[in-house]
């Protein structure tokens, strides 16, 4: 078996619009007056087209459409792609397809057509379940059109995932704890709950190097809001299994775990990075950022592809174990010394599993709950 | 040769800001000195140091050909003097080159700190000052409030201050004849044996040692063979020439001139600032008064931060050391910070700026540590030891006592900010040795030991005073007082670079303001790590810097993979910018940050 295909096989479709721009969002995401859907289903329709032929026809485990807010996309553009992609890569039967959402009321009236292009999972932006704090975070939609496009994605779709953005301005552990127990009662079998992180180049970086964004906790207060997190996700039966995703056994994004896992997954719209397995050799793969730019490439060259990047060992032994880490399941030890001893400092590893932050318990590394809201300082130890 | 009744040698006065470095373009730049195509903005200030800081650290000299409304043609010799304390000898040995001032102030700011500090530099050695206010053409200019501050201020007439706009060009001609008019021709005897003043000397790459002279009396020719009054040696002149700013030669140079000379001088460290030169035969009897060595009163340890480039940093300190008399350097071992050298300093500003030197000329990492004074230790076997290190303080019990340099500090401040710094030099150990009030600026005299104002004393006084505070200061000798060690343990091991001389009296209230600013200083760890002030083995002060919470990146996705390995990459290579001592990193501003006393 191929190391790969231990992750699996995904493709990743880039949509780069949004209606508004949300002031803490880094994504490759742009506010277009006018967008023209058929020029854009000639390009998806030609990547597709050429990154198949060079994977050849292998057995596909999930498509992720993720932007910018993919619901904008025209259920006809959706329903053309997935064509295309069933044409050259058999699908498993299981496959799962995945579609980003904002919780508006515009895009619940779509949420029929997605579902009837092939889409089987939504992942909606709900971001914060009170109008204030929606305010805040620059969402356009209200808390009662975020439950309200829920119940409505609830009965389309066989799964519906929503993220929440937590650790804002002036959040109190008590309201944090009531607003998750208020998600968790939502029926919803998947959560991604991200701390908010002021990103470099976005509104919220230029106001908080202003000295705006009073109330954003400090180290401690966000410590004691991940603890909720893990606990009240834990109590309701969605324990963790990435650091910012949570779960009801066997409802976990799998087009997700192909990143964690470090599977190969195609990358194809602007700015999307790929990963992908052909013979030997494996290559990191990305695609011009701008839209325009990355539609003429396809045009004009034939490839929205930008120059690839081959992974040696140590790179492909660091990538196993940065996104490895994320998952609770950990990394596969036996997939790690596949690499020989390039990228990572093992006696360091010992090092942390006597502080207690690591364990290597069942042939996996894996980082403890008290390890994985240090992850970042423990892949600085780790990785030579 | 130039009649002495047609030279005026001169130099400018002002405040960072105030448009000295424009008004001397302006003055070069109208009496064609310099040809409009070599014209660049500030031709004085060389170093790009200088430039960023807008100070002078080495003087600097320019010689104009003036023709006047009387028709005859004047040599004016501008010197631009450092303006720091640091280079307080520096300032009067120039000052001493010349016999007139013109004072810039700017029209919309008014009289500043620096400014005085200068001015009264130039009152001492009896200058004529004429006063110049800058800016003239700006909305915000108030000319007759900043005449009336310069008189209530300093002291003298500003009834015929000159208005002009050194931008503008504007009253550029009007200065020009006042330095004709109002400045006095340089004295002195044609006849009588040679005496000149070494007012500074520099590397060139081309020319070797390059000296600036100001000829008192006599006359010096290329060929010359000439005597170092201090240091002894003799020299043959090699080149003799005038700067325009560039090097123009001259068959001589008179009473009352300014020029430079090379002499296959191999370093500046041969030369002495205010060194009287004179011939090796038939020369002068008397030196010129004034002259002091250079004396390193401030002295830090600088380390590579990455120990395989020591040797980088030796070359470094030796080649920077062969163009800067004023600073000593030794071999330091630290078992801290391995190896590194110890390093005398005029004082804070010129440590900062051979630092910054060293990081930018050298492209070294250089941790600096905590600066300290020389302190003498009576030992009780009758010897008495220089300590310029902390860290080499011998066992207590070989020690009868301890002696440290004081200075008598002079303060002028406006009175609303007297309280301020009466404050400040009673928390220094300051004994007040006078105060009187001249309009409503207050003078202050202190007594207070060196070690007390190396660190960030000015940084504070400036501060405190908003910056309308002038500082000067003498070392007057040493004497002795209750002083400890104190040393500073991070998990429980000492960190030599760290260690203090201090007042035993002051040693609790110091060493806990020290581990309050580690506590901020040292990144949170994976642990919590206890951080502690000791005397000895008895413990002082202590903080705890609790252990690491979160440190966790939120979203991390297919598209993050390659983003976020680049970043654990920088963020190892920022690693490098700590200490690790044991298990504990600390970073490179630690050693110096956590002496700051203010807060």
């Amino acid at each position: 078996m191929e190391d790969w295909q231990a992750g699996g096989f995904g493709l990743y479709l880039h949509w780069p619009f949004c209606a508004s721009k949300c002031p803490y969002c880094d994504f490759n995401s742009h506010v277009a007056a006018a967008i023209d859907q058929n020029r854009w289903r000639r390009a998806y329709l030609a990547e597709i087209a050429r990154v198949s032929a060079e994977t050849g026809p292998r057995v596909l485990n999930t498509v992720f459409f993720g932007g910018g807010t993919p619901s904008l996309m025209a259920p006809e553009l959706v329903a053309a792609v997935l064509e295309a992609v069933r044409a050259v890569w058999p699908m498993a039967n299981d496959a799962e397809i995945t579609l980003e959402a904002n919780p508006g009321s515009v895009e619940a009236g779509r949420f029929r057509g997605f579902r009837d292009a092939g889409v089987n999972r939504v992942s909606l932006g709900v971001q914060a379940l009170n109008d204030g704090d929606l305010r805040r975070l620059g969402r356009l939609h209200s808390a009662a059109e975020a439950r309200a496009a829920f119940d409505v994605a609830r009965k389309t779709f066989d799964r519906v995932s929503f993220d929440l953005i937590y650790a804002r301005q002036d959040q109190t552990a008590a309201a944090w704890r009531r607003e998750l127990r208020d998600a968790l009662g939502m029926a919803v079998d998947h959560l991604s709950l991200y701390q908010l992180t002021i990103e470099d180049g976005t509104a919220f970086a230029a106001r908080h190097a202003a000295g705006g964004l009073a109330g954003l906790p400090d180290e401690d207060r966000a410590a004691d809001l991940w603890e909720i997190t893990q606990e009240e996700c834990a109590a309701a039966g969605l324990p963790g299994y990435e650091i910012s995703n949570h779960a009801r056994p066997g409802a976990e994004s799998r087009h997700n775990l192909i990143y964690w896992r470090s599977g190969d997954w195609a990358g194809i719209g602007p700015g999307a990075q790929g990963r992908l397995t052909l013979g030997p050799a494996r290559w990191a793969t990305e695609a011009p950022r701008a839209p325009g730019a990355w539609l003429e490439a396809v045009e004009q060259t034939g490839s929205g592809e930008g120059p690839r990047e081959a992974l040696g060992r140590a790179d492909r032994a660091v990538e196993l174990v940065m996104m490895g880490l994320r998952l609770t399941e950990g990394v596969e030890i036996e997939r790690l010394q596949h690499y020989g001893h390039s990228g990572i400092n093992f006696p360091e590893i010992r090092c942390l599993e006597e502080e207690g932050l690591i364990g290597t318990g069942g042939g996996r590394l894996r980082a403890t709950a008290a390890g994985r809201p240090l992850l970042n300082a423990i892949l600085r130890r780790i990785l030579a | 040769m130039t009649e002495l009744s047609q030279i005026r040698n001169f130099s400018i006065v002002a405040h960072i800001d105030h448009g000295k470095s424009t008004l001397a373009d302006r003055l070069i730049q109208l009496t064609g000195t310099v040809a409009e195509r070599d014209m660049k903005a500030q031709l004085l200030d060389a170093m790009d140091i200088e430039r960023e800081r807008g100070i002078t650290i080495k003087a600097n000299t320019v010689r104009i050909e003036y023709p006047a409304k009387d028709g005859k043609t004047y040599v004016l010799n501008l010197i631009d003097t450092p303006g720091h304390v640091d280079f307080a000898y520096e300032v009067s040995r120039s000052m001493r080159a010349v016999e007139g001032s013109l004072l810039v102030v700017d029209a919309t700011q008014g009289v500043e700190a620096q400014t005085l500090a200068n001015v009264y530099q130039a009152i001492d050695a009896d200058h004529e000052i004429v006063p110049v206010l800058n800016k003239i053409d700006l909305p915000a200019a108030e000319p007759d409030r900043v005449k009336e501050q310069i008189e209530d201020v300093i002291g003298i007439d500003a009834s015929e201050a000159i208005p002009i706009s050194a931008k503008t060009g504007l009253g550029i001609p009007e200065v020009l004849e006042a330095i004709v008019t109002r400045l006095p021709a340089p004295k002195g005897d044609r006849a009588a044996p040679l005496k000149a003043m070494l007012v500074d000397s520099w590397y060139d790459p081309y020319l070797g040692v390059v000296v600036m002279i100001r000829v008192m009396d006599g006359v010096i020719r290329k060929g010359d063979r000439i005597r170092m009054m201090q240091t002894g040696a003799i020299y043959g002149i090699d080149k003799l020439a005038v700067l325009k700013p560039k090097m123009v030669d001259i068959a001589e140079l008179g009473p009352g001139e300014i020029g430079v000379f090379t002499a296959s001088i191999k370093q500046v460290r041969d030369t002495r600032v205010g060194d009287t030169i004179t011939h090796e035969k038939k020369g002068c009897e008397k030196p010129l008064p004034g002259f002091k060595p250079a004396q390193p009163v401030v002295f830090c340890g600088l380390f590579p931060v990455d120990a395989a480039d020591f040797e980088a940093l030796r070359d470094a300190i030796e080649k920077l050391a062969l163009n800067d008399a004023s600073f000593s350097y030794e071999m330091e071992t630290s078992a801290a910070l391995g190896f590194g050298f110890r390093c005398g300093f005029l004082g804070l500003l010129h440590l900062e700026v051979v630092r910054d030197r060293l990081e930018r000329e050298y492209d070294l990492d250089l941790i600096t540590t905590a600066p300290s004074v020389v302190f003498k230790l009576h030992m009780k076997d009758g010897e008495v030891r220089d300590l310029h290190n902390p860290a080499d303080m011998p066992d207590l019990t070989y020690v009868d006592h301890i002696e440290e340099p004081r200075i008598n500090a002079t303060i002028m401040v406006p009175d609303e900010f007297l309280g301020d710094v009466l404050k400040l030099c009673q928390d220094r150990r300051g004994i007040q040795a006078d105060l009187t009030y001249a309009g409503n600026r207050a003078m202050v005299v202190y007594d207070l030991p060196l070690a007390e104002v190396v660190f960030d004393f000015y940084d504070r006084l400036k501060s405190v005073t908003r910056g309308y505070a002038s500082f000067d200061y003498q070392i007057t000798g040493y004497r002795e007082d209750n002083l400890v060690k104190m040393s500073i343990l991070v998990n429980e091991e000492p960190v030599d670079a760290l260690s203090i001389m201090v007042h035993r009296d002051r040693a609790e209230a110091r060493g806990r303001v020290m581990c309050e600013k580690l506590k901020d200083l040292i990144p949170r760890h994976m642990f919590k790590i206890p951080v502690q002030a000791a005397i000895g083995g008895r413990v002082i002060a202590r903080e705890t810097i609790a252990a690491m919470r979160k440190d966790v990146t939120a979203k991390c996705y297919g598209g993050d993979v390659t983003r976020k390995k680049k970043l654990l990459e920088k963020q190892k290579a920022g690693k490098k910018k700590m200490r690790q001592f044991g298990k504990v990193e600390i970073p490179q501003e630690a050693f110096i940050s956590a002496l700051k006393m203010d807060g």
